[in-house]
């Protein structure tokens, strides 16, 4: 392993880890809070005649407990602002967490110097949402897909890079003559399978992919998705896969976390997550899939909205909006417990039996 | 696939191809303004070969001969075209000469406000917090200084320093020096802007979690998405610098009048415009807006194309 030996000593290895040896990537608490209040100047207000320091925070995460065990495909879905994307740029280390902490391999991550990263990013990549923005305009594709390859085998030569480059186009389908053309020549299908192939290139175990098909045409989804799996299966990869779309976490998840409002609310296999949704939000989440049998719809409507992240409710941040709430709910937050089939559900409800 | 089409355009290709040379095509004012504005810097480059006397060799010049008027004008000398100076210098030679040393000191003037802009506004911008907040408050301060001011200052200090000789030796760096440091906000500001705009873009954290240094991410890949604001403002920037240049030497802080730019021939004119030698204050003054106004109109051409509304490229 190329992890520095250090850092192993440094931070002892998490006691409440249970299946430490199959998991990748482990999350413990992670919390993220975005300022809303400008810097130190704009913070000042007057109150009764006092000068106070008045902040406001964006509670994006609250506490998020993941494990993604190796060569499995954890998506993670949830409305748009619950906090997916956050999790996985906390996870590349694009934005870095406020509380909590971060293990790849059984190293601690979230507090390394970017220098200190670089080993890990030859092993983690990612793949972005929007493949008109993730390829950079003003590079040829043969660059895009080199420049991972020299910064990470400077003893490499000019052949043996060219030649990755060769493969790992290929390996997504594009035919590698186009190398000498720039992105905004390329469909967005043939764009995100670039994005994919630059991943890829540096040969990664894991590779976090934020809604990559969520901005590609309908009949293009499939293509991206099966190309994402075969190299699932021809390089092991694990894969942490964010979307809001549950016919592909049908398709595509060996499990599926569920999340609302910078929370995890249960965590299953997906068989079954689909066949037996224990959380009130799954249940209402699930029912709202239309099926083609539908013609007595049993949708689960939710009263009101999604409540804002600036002013958390206490107690279960659903409890707003779930028809099984009750006094504790507002009071106590829920925390992620194991089923008897090893589902993970974090609600008072179900922990009592009234569900 | 047929043959023809994949195979790769060559860099020719490309910009016959592309919207910038389009709509160039249909632009009078864009090519009229960049065929004066070629002509105008083919000259002034090739002056020492294309005119008929060199203005700073005190052997070739007669002071008999000084203030002849023009040639269509009643008494002049077919030897000289556009008349001689109150020194006797040729006009056209001097104003060849004149031109070369404005666009000198306009080009190196405006790269130096380009480096030091350009790098100011990458750092703010992309680094963004305390850094930002500094190079932004400084360019804030230096913007509060009028060009003229600075100049005025830097350029008596050296006079009252090092003395008359030694500024006028080294006037064009001196210049080149002062419009640069005044000027170097805009590009800072223009850049900072861009980046901003471009540094939330997913193919930015792309190459950071590819493990890119910031050092190349800021170079490699956010500048050269911001180049096209940076040439528009480029143009408006040597217009500037020409006419900030013409203004120090008219008001006597520029060039000296033994090695004259445009603005100080302006000037030397100027004492003889009340006795009749108009054409010293008139042809060079004449030249300098035509210089400036090519410059300016392609810079409005290059403004409208390169409108991220209008077109993105």
């Amino acid at each position: 392993m190329t992890a520095p030996a250090e850092a192993k000593a440094a931070h002892p290895t998490p006691t409440q880890n249970e299946k430490s040896d199959d998991s990748l990537l482990q999350i413990r608490g992670l919390n993220k809070r975005f300022s809303l209040s400008g810097d130190f100047l704009e913070q000042l207000r007057f109150k009764g005649g006092k000068l106070v320091r008045h902040q406001e925070y964006v509670h994006a995460i609250n506490g998020v407990d993941l494990d993604i065990k190796r060569g499995e495909a954890l998506c993670v879905v949830g409305e748009s602002g619950c906090g997916k994307s956050t999790v996985a740029r906390m996870v590349m280390g694009l934005i870095t967490p406020s509380e909590g902490e971060i293990r790849y391999a059984g190293e601690r991550i979230d507090n390394l110097s970017s220098r200190q990263l670089l080993p890990y990013r030859k092993r983690m990549q990612m793949i972005f949402q929007n493949p008109y923005a993730s390829l950079n305009p003003r590079m040829t594709i043969q660059q895009t897909l080199e420049e991972p390859l020299r910064l990470h085998h400077p003893d490499w030569d000019r052949e043996k890079i060219e030649q990755k480059v060769e493969d790992v186009m290929r390996s997504v389908g594009i035919d590698p003559d186009w190398g000498k053309r720039f992105g905004h020549e390329f469909s967005g299908g043939q764009r995100q399978r670039i994005a994919i192939a630059r991943a890829l290139a540096v040969d990664p175990e894991f590779i976090v992919a934020d809604e990559p098909i969520s901005a590609l045409d309908v009949s293009i989804q499939a293509q991206v998705l099966n190309l994402l799996m075969e190299a699932q299966q021809e390089r092991n990869l694990t894969y942490l896969f964010i979307t809001h779309d549950l016919a592909v976490v049908e398709h595509f998840g060996t499990r599926v976390a569920v999340m609302y409002l910078g929370t995890v609310c249960e965590i299953a296999t997906t068989s079954t997550l689909f066949a037996k949704p224990r959380h009130p939000y799954t249940q209402a989440l699930l029912s709202a899939i239309p099926r083609l049998e539908d013609d007595r719809p049993q949708h689960i409507r939710l009263s009101g909205e999604v409540p804002t992240p600036v002013n958390l409710p206490t107690g279960c941040v659903f409890h707003g909006r779930c028809p099984h709430a009750n006094a504790r709910c507002k009071q106590e937050i829920p925390v992620l417990q194991t089923q008897d089939d090893g589902t993970r559900v974090a609600c008072h409800a179900v922990e009592e039996g009234r569900l | 696939m047929n043959a023809s089409s994949s195979a790769l355009p060559s860099r020719w290709e490309r910009f016959r191809d592309s919207y910038l040379f389009y709509s160039f095509k249909r632009d009078m004012v864009a090519q009229v303004s960049l065929v004066v504005f070629i002509a105008l810097v083919a000259v002034a480059v090739l002056a020492p070969w294309l005119s008929p006397m060199n203005p700073y060799d005190l052997a070739q010049i007669d002071i008999l001969a000084s203030e002849l008027p023009p040639f269509w004008v009643e008494g002049s000398d077919a030897q000289y075209l556009l008349g001689t100076d109150a020194q006797g210098r040729d006009m056209l030679s001097t104003i060849l000469y004149g031109a070369r040393v404005s666009l000198i000191i306009g080009f190196g003037a405006v790269a130096l406000q380009a480096l030091i802009g350009v790098c100011f506004g990458l750092l703010a911008g992309y680094l963004g917090g305390r850094i930002d907040a500094f190079l932004m408050r400084l360019a804030d301060i230096q913007l509060s200084f009028s060009t003229l001011m600075v100049a005025i200052i830097v350029g008596a200090l050296v006079k009252a320093i090092f003395g008359g000789e030694t500024f006028s030796a080294y006037a064009v760096p001196l210049l080149v020096l002062i419009i640069g440091l005044a000027e170097w906000p805009q590009y800072a500001r223009t850049v900072r802007a861009s980046v901003l705009a471009e540094k939330n873009k997913e193919y930015v954290d792309a190459a950071r979690v590819m493990g890119l240094r910031s050092k190349r991410i800021m170079f490699r890949h956010v500048l050269p998405n911001t180049l096209s604001p940076i040439f528009v403002i480029s143009t408006v920037q040597i217009a500037n610098a020409i006419i900030s240049e013409a203004a120090l030497s008219f008001l006597g802080l520029g060039m000296p009048e033994t090695h004259p730019s445009l603005g100080s021939l302006i000037k030397s004119g100027f004492d003889y415009i009340q006795s009749g030698s108009w054409w010293i204050t008139l042809i060079p003054g004449a030249l300098l807006v035509v210089l400036v106004l090519s410059i300016n109109l392609l810079g409005d051409w290059l403004r409208d194309v390169m409108n991220p509304r209008l077109y993105k490229g």
